[in-house]
């Protein structure tokens, strides 16, 4: 199982707390996790990710292993750490005020 | 026993205000959403239940609520709190925040370009929903005005969302470019008398009527003038700040421009100028009162650059003959070291026998009176800025 960890708000609309564990078909990629996020929790979609272009939302990053991989392509693959389930996949809201 | 439930957006959250007819004492609940934008919550006049709420973030994008039970209890519709997430064959349901503008060959229009702020071309992109519109006869159906501007439509209860793309691609829209709040479409007027027609404003483009419902609009701006734009009375490009109508007179149309307050008899085909002897005519919300359709309520502000009221008193404006002659409402109202806004979005009435006016500022204050504007009294003063305010009259 992977383990994601979400921005407040967007737990907040999930309906969850802490982290949330789920299962990824395939390669382990930033892709994958986050369509394996919107099949699980649909209220997510349009969030993290434009519903059209599938591009990041401007102010949200990703983080895994103490690594940046908001710019990562999404088919590249995540550390293994993170496959394994050992270490969680990170949603961040960038700090922008507000 | 009649009551008021006053629908409050505000930059971190929806509150509800609610009093019995007398409209002394308030209820304040919320926040709602808390955190989150909420540029709009309304009724449906058919369910005053029924509300729809319009939750954004710079965040996290567009969310889409609605309430059954007037704003106690909320859900996105299509998932809502504790039904699966997908349908049986595995498929997600949540699409109530999805607003895609429709580039279809059958139905939409192409993906083109407006202005931008310096003039130069550019993309065409949904950021959010301004307002919110229920329809007068079905609670299911809900308009939403979007920025960039478009006018979408959910017929089933705001699960699904789809472009009225006739009005962005009326052929001005290249020719459209944001106002200082962005280029929203920040209302939608519904005429009572013909479900066919409808009016709509964008900042800054100006009013466009549709007269089949929705299908096909044109503009609505003739008799404005906008010393911004190269050509003043150009046929699009004005910045409309909000329109205003009452419903026994669907022809009669009340508008707060940029700079100037205009009128129109003949349902948009062309428009007056107003402003009369007010002491400044730039500002935000135009309101009508819920009996007297010529009783119309503004809130002057010092400029376009300076937005707060001239010399820091707060007043609200009302004209009872329909614009040119207007009083100042001061009465319980702050008159010195006032510098709030009122946003357009921000005043509204009810329509109990003695007509309630509400309305909310930037500093978190909400005023409401239950005497036509003649007096007024803060019903909460700390909230978050407000974004706008809704007034239901409950039986």
């Amino acid at each position: 199982m992977i383990r994601v960890v979400l921005p407040p708000h967007l737990r907040t609309l999930a309906c969850v707390g802490g982290e949330v564990e789920l299962e990824v078909k395939g390669p382990v990629t930033v892709g994958s996790v986050l369509d394996a996020i919107e099949v699980r929790y649909p209220m997510l979609r349009g969030t993290i990710r434009d519903h059209v272009t599938q591009r990041r939302r401007p102010f949200v990053r990703f983080f895994a292993c103490e690594q940046d991989v908001s710019h990562e392509p999404p088919d590249a693959p995540l550390p293994e750490a993170v496959a394994a389930g050992a270490e969680p996949f990170l949603v961040v809201g960038a700090i922008a005020g507000g | 026993m009649s009551g008021v439930r006053l629908l409050v957006g505000t930059k971190k959250g929806a509150f509800v205000l609610t009093s019995d007819g007398k409209r002394k004492k308030w209820d304040i609940s919320g926040p709602q959403f808390a955190g989150w934008e909420i540029y709009h919550v309304k009724g449906s006049p058919v369910d005053p239940n029924r509300l729809y709420a319009s939750q954004c973030s710079g965040w996290f994008g567009q969310i889409i609520q609605r309430s059954n039970d007037g704003g106690k209890t909320w859900e996105q519709p299509g998932t809502p709190p504790g039904e699966p997430v997908t349908t049986p064959e595995g498929m997600p349901k949540g699409e109530s925040n999805k607003f895609v503008y429709d580039t279809s060959p059958k139905t939409g229009k192409p993906l083109t370009t407006h202005l931008w702020y310096d003039g130069t071309p550019h993309p065409w992109e949904f950021k959010r929903v301004w307002h919110l519109e229920p329809s007068l006869t079905d609670p299911n159906t809900v308009y939403a005005g979007v920025e960039d501007a478009a006018l979408f439509r959910s017929s089933d209860g705001g699960k699904t969302w789809q472009e009225l793309a006739g009005l962005r691609g009326h052929g001005s829209g290249s020719k459209w470019q944001p106002g200082a709040g962005g280029l929203g479409l920040h209302t939608i007027l519904l005429d009572p008398s013909n479900p066919a027609r409808m009016f709509i404003a964008i900042s800054a483009a100006g009013v466009f009527r549709t007269d089949d419902a929705g299908k096909t609009w044109r503009p609505a701006n003739r008799g404005l003038r906008s010393e911004f734009m190269p050509e003043p009375t150009a046929e699009v490009g004005h910045c409309v700040h909000r329109i205003a109508m009452h419903p026994s007179r669907p022809n009669m149309l009340f508008m707060q421009k940029h700079w100037d307050v205009m009128r129109s008899d003949d349902a948009g085909e062309s428009w007056r100028e107003v402003s009369g002897n007010l002491p400044t005519d730039f500002g935000f919300p135009i309101e009508v009162h819920a009996h007297e359709p010529e009783t119309i309520y503004v809130v002057p502000i010092k400029s376009d650059s300076e937005h707060y009221p001239l010399d820091g008193r707060l007043r609200v404006y009302r004209s009872r003959k329909g614009g040119n002659e207007w009083e100042a409402l001061t009465k319980g109202l702050p008159q010195r070291d006032c510098y709030v806004n009122v946003l357009r979005d921000a005043m509204a009435v009810d329509s109990l026998d003695s007509c309630g006016v509400y309305f909310g500022t930037t500093g978190g204050q909400v005023y409401g009176s239950a005497d036509a504007g003649d007096s007024w009294a803060p019903i909460v003063r700390d909230l978050p800025a407000v974004l706008s305010v809704e007034a239901q009259t409950l039986a």
